[in-house]
């Protein structure tokens, strides 16, 4: 019986937390490094401790239910206590005779501000929130630095062959190999290795995606995930085109990652001079006298300034213009004229051509722009990424992601003004959106995408503890219409909820709810195939369920969860609560 | 007859709102259709098929000279298992003799060649979104929006626009739009995860809530679908248990069209026949008469409502007229789409034609383009459920056009 639950527990009116509680899970009990308090409540509602015969007898009950209430029954006691499954009991102080002191418990809206500002609760995000506080935890995730993956993590990314891309290797290679194959004459020869390299490439691409996923949940530094998950999709690149499987986990490595919060033109350089931008939205083919507007509309419309941003199409036409000759070449050099050679650049698989560019004078948004190569591209970026709308644009997408489906206007704007006194400092415009009393006064409010919502549920069920299987996880986004690399047109996922909340959707949350709630879902079977780590499932009615979740449940929801006839099912209703799908 | 039909398909709009105008306010909730108005199935064909095997140009020599592996041979009177001659000019694919061929002796298919968008960039997604988008060709694009979500939407209030139901996984970007249309893919239809108590418990959880309908609907669906596909294994007047793959699950379509929905989406891939795609048998022939033996089965399982009832079969484009250096064909332009219903204007070929020869050909490559999609479904639409001018422009912005289908 631990001293620090029952003190917390006896603190607080009781009354709703009367329901029947079922026994710990049989996966949970077995293990030894458990901390496992049982509180129970007498007809009178005082907290008791229960006799060791009655918990004896609750724990050779164990996977019986009907066992565990009848216990509770004959000692005339409910129980309502907690029982923190795996490797949580071992990560976090639960007082339980630890002797160290209770930490203060967190105010309700210093909960719904740190799950905003995550992927979603675990005990180690509350505990590092306890000790730095509020702004000095916010200035600790900005800065991204010293938050290391736990060990057993980063050893499974190191593994991944997506941890080793090298554009131009992989491009060079993969087009050597596809031009053996259109050389084979047809038949099974060639079918195998048409198979053999489509498997490739799908597998880089899995790998990219397994490694989002793993980040998404076990990196303490919360925030950059989510950054590098928004940005990502507000570059959207789409795995199915051309050769961007071979592609995307470099991508988001080293085009998105380094500048979530840097400068923002940095970021839009970066992904333009990426090899996957270029190939999806065919800036490669995008040649003087050959004009493709596909990536100049997009680079206007979609990545800086909006719809309505004050460009015309005649600006989309001249954009084009400057980004001509800028495309991917995985080998050799072209020969160029001597003139040209020295306005010929090579960074990787990304190329500028100055044969293949438009040197015409040409005006953007009302200034010229002379030619003269790929200093075009840097001027008119430029140009573009300090226009008043280009900060609004950029502040409302932002807004709308962790704030609010209409984000406050006053809030845009005064991101925006941070946004153009800062040249784009993406860090300080997170900082004036997550300390603004507007970002506080529109928390709970925020219906969870599917990304939000499946990786806030593995937090929250398995807090800390190492699944070995993301696939199950990458079935569910894919399941629910949201999975990385995903999305074929250039728009990105949609930010808001009615998007994500049709009546489909909602069933099969539900259903992966119940997945994740009534057993292991296959996320402690090794994705090598040998023998799966763990059985059972997971126990939610944790300490982090009283100090963080408990406290917000409406009145229909605590009588649904009273209505649960098994953990399973208890679990089942709170993941598919609209407390727990709303932060 | 057929008149008479299309007088009641067009009738159907009327008696459609009044018998919903109590129920208007329970947007988004689904609810027993009453039976009769009419109803609308658009299947995708992902991938771009290769709609000159299906429906083939016989009187063409080019047709031969062009497919030296991969032609389907010329119908022989002779034959009940060749080519369909359906008229001078064209015939049907072996494959689908039995099937869709069967409908088009009873006038319950049509073709039309030279079918397609004004979209010319030959890309998979690109074509399939612009046409599921169905707006202008040029400009700024609503990702967000779907021409059949805008029927949906065009049509609310009426059985037709709260009965839209898209049998996919995911949401198509058709039926985007400002109407929340459930999703469910009937490939496989297992017991519902939540019994009535559980069910009843989540819906509780969510009342009064702003997601009550969805959610609630959302179950209802699941639930509704176990239901009604519990008796398939033992269905005694089909012969259910051994249908499999499209068939079954177009069967499941018909059955849940017949009595609750109106307007419903499915697609279904494999299409893209690179390599290999065989002729009048080969791995083409086999989609076709998968694809035939669903149709088939969505029009028996319709009953009665297959009467009013019309299917569209449309895919993003043809392919190259010319086969390849790898016994297939490459991404073209033009295609064939397939109109079937119990009471339409059918067994004829529709629109828009000009000859098949060399001359003709769209880039030297591919067919043109002649009758585009949106003022062919736009002019379906308007005589199925006598939209208005405004109506039919907020479904496309091309003028309809009327084949004389409905």
């Amino acid at each position: 019986m631990c001293r620090a639950c029952a003190a917390r527990a006896a603190s607080r009116d009781l009354r709703h937390r009367s329901q029947r509680q079922p026994a710990p899970s049989a996966a949970v009990s077995r293990r030894e490094d458990v901390i496992l308090c049982i509180l129970a409540r007498n007809r009178q509602g005082d907290v008791v401790k229960l006799s060791s015969r009655a918990y004896q007898s609750l724990r050779s009950g164990i996977g019986t239910l009907g066992a565990g209430l009848a216990v509770a029954a004959v000692v005339g006691v409910t129980l309502v206590g907690c029982a923190a499954p795996g490797a949580s009991g071992t990560r976090i102080s639960t007082g339980g005779g630890t002797g160290t002191p209770p930490l203060p418990v967190l105010r309700r809206e210093d909960m719904l501000w740190l799950e905003r500002v995550t992927f979603g609760l675990n005990s180690a995000g509350v505990a590092e929130y306890r000790r730095l506080g509020r702004e000095r935890f916010l200035d600790a995730q900005l800065r991204a630095d010293g938050q290391a993956l736990p060990p057993a993590v980063a050893a499974e990314i190191a593994a991944l062959g997506v941890a080793h891309a090298d554009p131009q290797r992989d491009l060079a290679a993969v087009n050597a190999q596809y031009k053996t194959l259109n050389a084979l004459a047809d038949g099974p020869d060639k079918e195998q290795a048409r198979k053999t390299l489509n498997e490739q490439g799908n597998n880089l691409a899995y790998e990219a995606v397994r490694r989002d996923v793993l980040r998404a949940v076990y990196s303490p530094a919360q925030l950059q995930e989510q950054m590098v998950w928004f940005w990502l999709n507000h570059f959207s690149v789409f795995q199915h085109k051309e050769r961007l499987r071979w592609l995307v986990g470099d991508y988001e490595e080293r085009a998105i990652r380094p500048h979530v919060f840097g400068r923002f033109k940095d970021l839009v350089m970066a992904t333009l001079e990426h090899p996957a931008m270029l190939q999806y939205l065919d800036n490669v083919q995008n040649t003087a006298g050959h004009i493709n507007e596909n990536y100049a509309r997009e680079l206007m419309e979609l990545h800086t300034l909006g719809v309505n941003g004050g460009y015309s199409q005649q600006d989309v036409q001249n954009l084009a213009r400057v980004l001509t000759g800028a495309g991917v070449n995985a080998g050799d050099a072209p020969h160029l004229k001597p003139e040209w050679q020295r306005l010929y650049l090579r960074r990787g698989a990304f190329e500028f051509n100055p044969a293949r560019h438009d040197f015409g004078p040409k005006a953007l948004l009302g200034h010229p722009i002379t030619g003269r190569g790929f200093d075009e591209v840097d001027a008119a970026v430029t140009l573009i990424v300090r226009q008043p709308a280009c900060a609004r644009f950029i502040s409302r997408q932002l807004a709308t992601y962790f704030v609010a489906d209409t984000p406050p206007p006053v809030l845009i704007e005064r991101m925006a003004q941070t946004f153009l006194h800062t040249d784009g400092d993406i860090a300080a415009v997170l900082r004036t959106m997550f300390l603004a009393k507007e970002f506080q006064a529109a928390l709970g409010g925020k219906f969870k995408d599917p990304m939000r919502f499946v990786v806030s549920s593995v937090r929250f069920a398995y807090d800390g503890r190492t699944i070995n299987n993301t696939r199950p996880i990458i079935n569910w986004l894919n399941g629910l219409g949201e999975g990385s690399y995903n999305h074929q047109t250039p728009d990105g996922y949609p930010l808001t909820e009615v998007n994500w909340a049709s009546s489909g959707q909602m069933s099969r949350r539900f259903e992966i709810a119940r997945a994740i709630g009534a057993g292991n879902a296959g996320l402690f079977d090794p994705e090598d195939g040998t023998a799966a780590t763990a059985t059972g499932f997971p126990q939610l009615s944790n300490r982090l369920y009283f100090e963080a979740v408990e406290p917000t449940l409406a009145a229909r929801t605590r009588d649904a969860l009273t209505r649960a006839n098994s953990q399973q099912e208890w679990n089942t209703f709170l993941l598919s609560s609209p407390e727990f799908g709303y932060e | 007859m057929n008149k008479q039909r299309r007088r009641l398909l067009r009738l159907g709009l009327t008696a459609g709102l009044a018998g919903m105008a109590g129920a208007a306010g329970l947007a988004g909730r689904l609810y027993a259709a009453p039976a009769g108005g009419p109803r609308f199935l658009l299947v995708f064909l992902r991938g771009g098929y290769d709609s000159t095997n299906l429906l083939v140009p016989h009187a063409s020599s080019f047709y031969y000279e062009s497919r030296p592996t991969i032609a389907i041979a010329k119908p022989d009177p002779a034959s009940n298992t060749g080519a369909l001659a359906l008229d001078g000019d064209w015939a049907l694919a072996p494959a689908v003799r039995e099937t869709v061929g069967a409908l088009y002796a009873q006038r319950q298919a049509a073709f039309i060649p030279f079918a397609g968008t004004d979209d010319v960039s030959r890309s998979h997604f690109e074509t399939q979104d612009s046409i599921e988008m169905g707006q202008g060709s040029a400009g700024v694009h609503d990702y967000r929006s779907g021409f059949l979500g805008r029927l949906s939407e065009t049509l609310t209030g009426t059985d037709a626009g709260n009965g839209a139901i898209a049998f996919t996984d995911a949401l198509p970007l058709a039926f985007e739009g400002a109407l929340t249309v459930p999703n469910l893919s009937l490939k496989n239809v297992g017991k519902p995860s939540f019994d009535e108590r559980q069910a009843k418990i989540l819906r509780d959880m969510y009342a009064g809530h702003h997601l009550e309908a969805a959610v609630s609907s959302g179950l209802e669906l699941r639930h509704d679908v176990a239901l009604k596909m519990a008796d398939e294994m033992t269905a005694a007047n089909r012969n259910a248990i051994n249908t499999k793959g499209f068939e079954l699950e177009a069967d499941r379509m018909g059955r849940l069209m017949r009595d609750k929905y109106r307007i419903g989406f499915v697609d279904v891939g494999g299409w893209d026949t690179h390599v290999g795609e065989g002729a009048a048998q080969g791995a083409l022939a086999g989609n076709l008469a998968s694809l035939g033996k669903g149709l088939q089965a969505f029009s028996q399982s319709l009953g009665a409502e297959w009467h009013d009832t019309v299917v569209v079969v449309v895919s993003e484009f043809g392919r190259t007229f010319r086969e390849n250096g790898s016994h297939g064909t490459d991404h073209g332009h033009g295609t064939v789409y397939w109109v079937l219903g119990g009471s339409i204007n059918g067994g004829r070929i529709v629109g828009a034609q000009q000859r098949v020869t060399q001359a003709t050909l769209f880039q030297d490559r591919d067919f043109p383009v002649l009758n585009d999609y949106r003022a062919v479904l736009g002019g379906l639409f308007r005589s199925m459920w006598g939209l208005s001018p405004a109506q039919s422009a907020h479904v496309f912005p091309n003028a309809p056009v009327d084949l004389k289908l409905v």
